[in-house]
């Protein structure tokens, strides 16, 4: 581990204006990424800027009636907040199948969006990687890629982001909120992740130096009926091979609203527009769901060792929807 | 049961926590690298990142300017080793380190940096240059590999019963298969950590170790040193599970590194090192044919494995072991191949050969059963011999029949509907599967002393080892036993090899050895007439009484049942009971002895679900050489064990007791494979089970 600075800050502007000195300045959340990949040097900041005692943590109401869920509110508060629970329900089951107890108490909802992927090359520094090293290579590609993207990839980077939050905030349309010096902005979180193309190493659409402040739900995409399912190797303590967030309104046996997001499958929360579309207004049928599941991945470019995964996220779209429906 | 007739204690048979676990939980315990020394500097290991090469140059010139820096020790100047010092089987060119340019293995140690605290060790180990040069490797494994050859078989002749291609002829039922088990890696706890010094010409180590004087012994002979010039201390050890049974690198470099700079050097391993350094289990390939007349009974036995090995160490994967023992046969015939490669030399792994072997027999034993409509239960029970199949030699106690027989009726196996994929629960298929072992037990010299102090107390020396299983706990047990007196009067030291030869904490042999030796001890104890105001020391080396002959088979058994869901469309599978039924002798302490089996239990469902080294197809290195990567069951997968012990007494072995270190892990991945197939009417016969291997297109 390289040495560091470090400093606690209590307001907004002097998180800004640090990070804004120095560009080797990062921010720690609950540094369950950071510092991991800090004791390999795969991360070297010159200083950490503690934010986790600015005054962003909490689920507060919206202006627009849905819910704002402040930065650095733990992955554990989140998960557990009634009106999270209650409303968007998927977001809760999503954050609770990630990492462990311990981990979501001290994890960030920040740091959670901007965790790095979990590809092994990535966390080998004995390894090329464009992600980690830009131009080095990708070794993933013609190497071990089992658990990789089959969705939206590149010949510079076939990765997956691992979160499970961010799958399910996908699905519900969230809105990502930051600040840099030039004042509040917000991004749609269908724009956050950027696409891979020949640039893995930039991931978000972040201006340098921003600081998420929050993360907020539309009032429209409330939906008890929704649900997180992860598909994983083991039965706790695995990230995602494929998950699925989905959330289904029906109205007459019409589908209303609809929205799903598939994890595991690309280097960012894979929004399912495609099967969205083919089911949005139809009658629910199963014949229809498959049709719809199977229009979705149609597009996908899987890679030589995952083909299952197409097979998988074909099956939990359709498996999570039935049940969705049948409730 | 069976104590000796004149036992006045319950010290065997009891259960009793572990003695020194009040130590453990709070941190008082010291392991290898636990110890505080004056002057101490730390060994950072520098690897090779080539899976086969040369050195071509080590430039440490920056590196010994960074703060703290000591020294930095390659091939050119770390002191030499005697090539002829000897492993598990012969020369062991793992043990040579830092001797040539020459990289066998990526992972390989090519320098040692040494500082005043670790951190600088590591920031001078990141920074130094190596350029290697990479020659083309091999490190893809299949049993048909052209240098593939005979493996040793100074663990057992080849069996060659009966005439098997024409019993497997003339058989109506044959099975036919191959299954594969990959590269598996132990990578306890407390990674692999030493500390050594000289002391007034003695070398002197704590090292994390099975066996300290074996350890010790090793060292001497690669270090060229008189054994009394070497002393080893293994007190509390984080796991081994194998791959601490062998004078490991972490020892031998902080030797030379406190050669090269005259004051105790601590070398730890990296998690990553542990991986990628310390031998795992190999990767197997195996055929079985078994050839069987419509009423079960088998007609022939055709076990060949072939598994990959390293050019630097001989190593024996002995897999079909238990197709030597297990069952009644006409003909049985075993073959072994070994396959060199570009790879880390592989080692022990709890139950090594036997594991991944039972999970090729014992599939097919239920595949067998499938075919010819019989009850895998059955089909077992109608297969026991009365005479070992390939030895001719009578059993000792035999109660695999038991173990099956009591298993199943805890277990609830007789409701079961033999048909695959029948049983449903919502979108869950279930199944239920059983896999029965044997697993070798004798017992090996050791050396035990024991001082009648005046107080009337014991103290007992021996270089046993306790690897976190509870053997200081047992072996005060059958002291007490051995003596007549309760357990609160026994004191006792292992873990030193200053206290003469001992078998290692390897084989599921430690504890009978040892307790040979305690017993012996303690019967000259009892026997010597002596003044009780005076401590007297008697000292015995089993060794004298060691013939080397076996008259019997003398085998632990056990029978495990796997219930499993899978999930269709998911491809999950997952552990919901598991049972074992053990025979393993006299119970020592049940307490300890569930934990053993169970934890064994859980490292065989990690080994059919999810354990798996995984390498880079291009590059040879292992890409998941960490827990990241590397899974092992979390808790959440483990699901409702049950372990109980079939009352036995093995009249051959001292204080009755057989092994039970390895057994627990041997059937269980048979277990859960064949569960899996009564769920989903599928066979998988290439482990782990992923996801991915499992997973349905769904209509
Ligand atoms: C063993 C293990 C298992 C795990 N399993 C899962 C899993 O199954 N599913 C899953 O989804 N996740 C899993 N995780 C990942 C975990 O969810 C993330 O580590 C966690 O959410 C990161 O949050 P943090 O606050 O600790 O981030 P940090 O580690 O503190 O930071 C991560 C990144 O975010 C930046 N950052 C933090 N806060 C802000 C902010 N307010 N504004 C701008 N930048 C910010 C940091 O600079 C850093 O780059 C696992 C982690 C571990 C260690
Ligand atoms: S997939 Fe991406 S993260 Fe992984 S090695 Fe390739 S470039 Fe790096």
């Amino acid at each position: 581990m390289k040495e560091f600075g470090y400093r606690r800050v209590k307001h907004v502007q002097e998180a800004l204006a640090l990070t804004a000195n120095d560009t080797g300045a990062r921010y720690l959340g609950g540094g369950t990424n950071l510092v991991d990949l800090m004791k390999d040097e795969i991360e070297a900041p010159s200083q950490l800027v503690d934010v986790r005692f600015l005054p962003l943590s909490g689920v507060r109401e919206a202006p627009d009636g849905g819910l704002a869920i402040g930065a650095t509110t733990s992955n554990s508060d989140a998960a557990a907040h009634p009106e999270v629970r209650r409303r968007y329900p998927a977001l809760s089951q999503a954050v609770l199948a990630g990492a462990s107890g311990q981990l979501r108490n001290m994890a960030t909802v920040g740091g959670n969006l901007l965790q790095r992927t979990r590809c092994a090359y990535f966390a080998d520094p004995s390894e090329p990687c464009n992600k980690r090293l830009p131009g080095s290579g990708c070794p993933a590609l013609p190497g071990e890629h089992h658990n990789h993207a089959i969705f939206d990839w590149s010949r510079h980077c076939v990765a997956t982001h691992p979160s499970d939050m961010a799958v399910a905030l996908a699905a519900f349309d969230a809105v990502v909120h930051y600040e840099t010096l030039d004042g509040p902005a917000e991004i749609p979180l269908s724009e956050f992740y950027l696409p891979v193309g020949d640039t893995p190493h930039r991931e978000t659409a972040l201006p340098p130096g921003a600081l998420i402040t929050a993360v907020s739900l539309p009032k429209s995409a409330a939906c008890p009926r929704s649900r997180y399912r992860k598909v994983r190797e083991r039965a706790s303590y695995a990230f995602a091979t494929v998950s699925v967030a989905a959330a289904l309104e029906l109205h007459d046996g019409l589908v209303g609203r609809v929205g799903i997001a598939l994890g595991g499958v690309a280097s960012r929360p894979w929004r399912a527009r495609v099967a969205e579309a083919a089911l949005h207004g139809e009658p629910f049928t199963g014949a229809g769901l498959r049709d719809a599941a199977e229009a979705e991945l149609a597009a996908a470019k899987p890679l030589r060792d995952n083909g299952y995964k197409v097979t998988l996220a074909r099956n939990l779209i359709v498996a999570v929807l039935t049940e969705l429906a049948e409730r | 049961m069976n104590a000796p007739a004149d036992v006045i204690t319950d010290a065997v048979g009891t259960s009793r926590p572990r003695l020194e676990g009040p130590e453990k939980v709070s941190g008082r315990a010291r392991y290898a690298a636990d110890h505080p020394m004056h002057d101490l500097a730390f060994g950072v290991v520098v690897t090779s990142p080539v899976a086969r090469g040369r050195i071509r140059d080590i430039d440490a010139s920056a590196v010994l300017t960074m703060p703290g820096v000591l020294g930095v020790l390659d091939h050119r100047n770390a002191p030499r080793l005697d090539p002829q010092a000897s492993g598990f089987f012969g020369p062991d060119g793992s043990m040579q380190l830092l001797q040539s340019d020459s990289i066998p293995h990526a992972g390989r140690a090519v320098a040692l940096v040494v500082a005043q605290t670790p951190h600088e060790a590591q920031a001078a180990a990141d920074a130094l240059a190596v350029t290697c040069d990479a020659h083309p490797h091999d490190t893809t494994f299949t049993a048909d590999h052209p240098a593939g050859r005979a493996a040793l078989t100074v663990l057992g002749e080849d069996a060659n019963v009966g005439d098997v291609d024409a019993e497997l002829a003339s058989s109506p039922v044959v099975v036919d298969e191959r299954y594969f088990t990959p590269e598996e890696h132990c990578s306890a706890m407390e990674p692999h950590a030493a500390t050594a010094w000289w002391d007034g010409g003695r070398l002197q180590a704590f090292d994390s170790n099975q066996g300290a004087f074996d350890v010790a012994r090793t060292l001497a002979s690669l270090f060229s040193l008189e054994l009394d010039q070497v002393r080893v201390r293994s007190e509390h050890v984080g796991g081994g599970f194998g791959s601490k049974g062998l004078l490991g690198p972490q020892l031998i470099l902080a030797t030379m590194g406190s050669m090269a700079f005259g004051r105790p050097v601590r070398v730890t391993l990296t998690r990553r090192q542990v991986f990628l350094m310390i031998g795992m289990r190999p990767a197997t390939e195996q055929r079985v044919r078994l050839g069987a007349d419509t009423d079960g009974s088998l007609r022939a036995i055709d076990h060949q494995a072939a598994f990959e090995i390293s050019p630097l160490a001989e190593w024996v994967e002995n897999c079909p072991e238990g197709s030597k023992v297990l069952y009644a046969t006409r003909a049985i015939r075993t073959r072994i191949t070994a396959v060199p490669l570009d790879l880390t030399p592989p080692g022990p792994m709890r139950g090594p050969g036997l594991t991944p072997g039972s999970f090729a027999l014992e599939s097919a034993m239920d595949e067998l059963a499938e075919r010819l409509g019989i009850d895998p239960l059955e089909l077992r029970l109608r297969n026991e011999p009365a005479v070992g199949p390939v030895s001719g030699l009578p059993y000792g106690s035999r109660n695999l029949a038991a173990c099956l027989r009591e298993g199943a009726r805890r277990f609830g196996w007789h409701s079961r509907d033999p048909r695959p994929r029948r049983r449903r629960e919502g979108h869950l298929l279930v199944g239920t599967g059983l896999a029965a072992t044997a697993f070798g037990s004798s017992a090996f010299p050791s050396t035990a002393s024991i001082t009648a102090e005046t107080d009337g107390s014991y103290t007992v020396r021996i270089a046993a080892s306790d690897i976190g299983t509870g053997s200081r706990t047992a072996l005060v047990a059958i002291a007490a036993e051995a003596l007549r007196v309760g357990t609160e009067r026994i004191r006792i030291r292992i873990a030193d090899s200053d206290l003469g030869p001992a078998w290692s904490a390897s084989g599921s042999r430690g504890t009978p050895s040892w307790a040979w030796a305690i017993n012996e001890a303690a019967t000259r104890l009892r026997e010597q007439p002596h003044d009780p105001t005076r401590p007297v020391t008697v000292t015995v080396d089993t060794a004298e009484l060691f013939t080397g002959r076996f008259v019997r088979e003398v085998h632990a058994y056990s029978a495990i049942f796997a219930e499993v869901t899978v999930d269709p469309a998911t491809g999950e599978v997952r552990t919901r009971r598991l049972l074992g039924m053990f025979a393993i002798g006299r119970v020592v302490n049940p307490l300890l002895a569930r934990s053993q089996v169970i934890g064994g239990m859980i490292m065989g469902l990690g080994m059919a679900l999810h354990e798996e080294g995984v390498r880079d197809p291009v590059s040879g290195r292992q890409v998941n050489a960490d827990f990241a990567g590397y899974h092992i069951p979390a808790h959440a997968d483990v699901p409702d064990i049950e372990a109980d012990f079939v009352p036995e007494y093995e009249p051959d072995e001292p204080s009755g007791v057989k092994g039970a270190g390895e057994i627990g892990t041997v059937g269980t991945a048979a277990a859960i494979a064949n569960a899996v197939w009564h769920a989903t009417g599928l066979r998988h016969r290439v482990l782990p089970i992923r996801l991915d291997r499992v997973v349905e297109e769904m209509a």
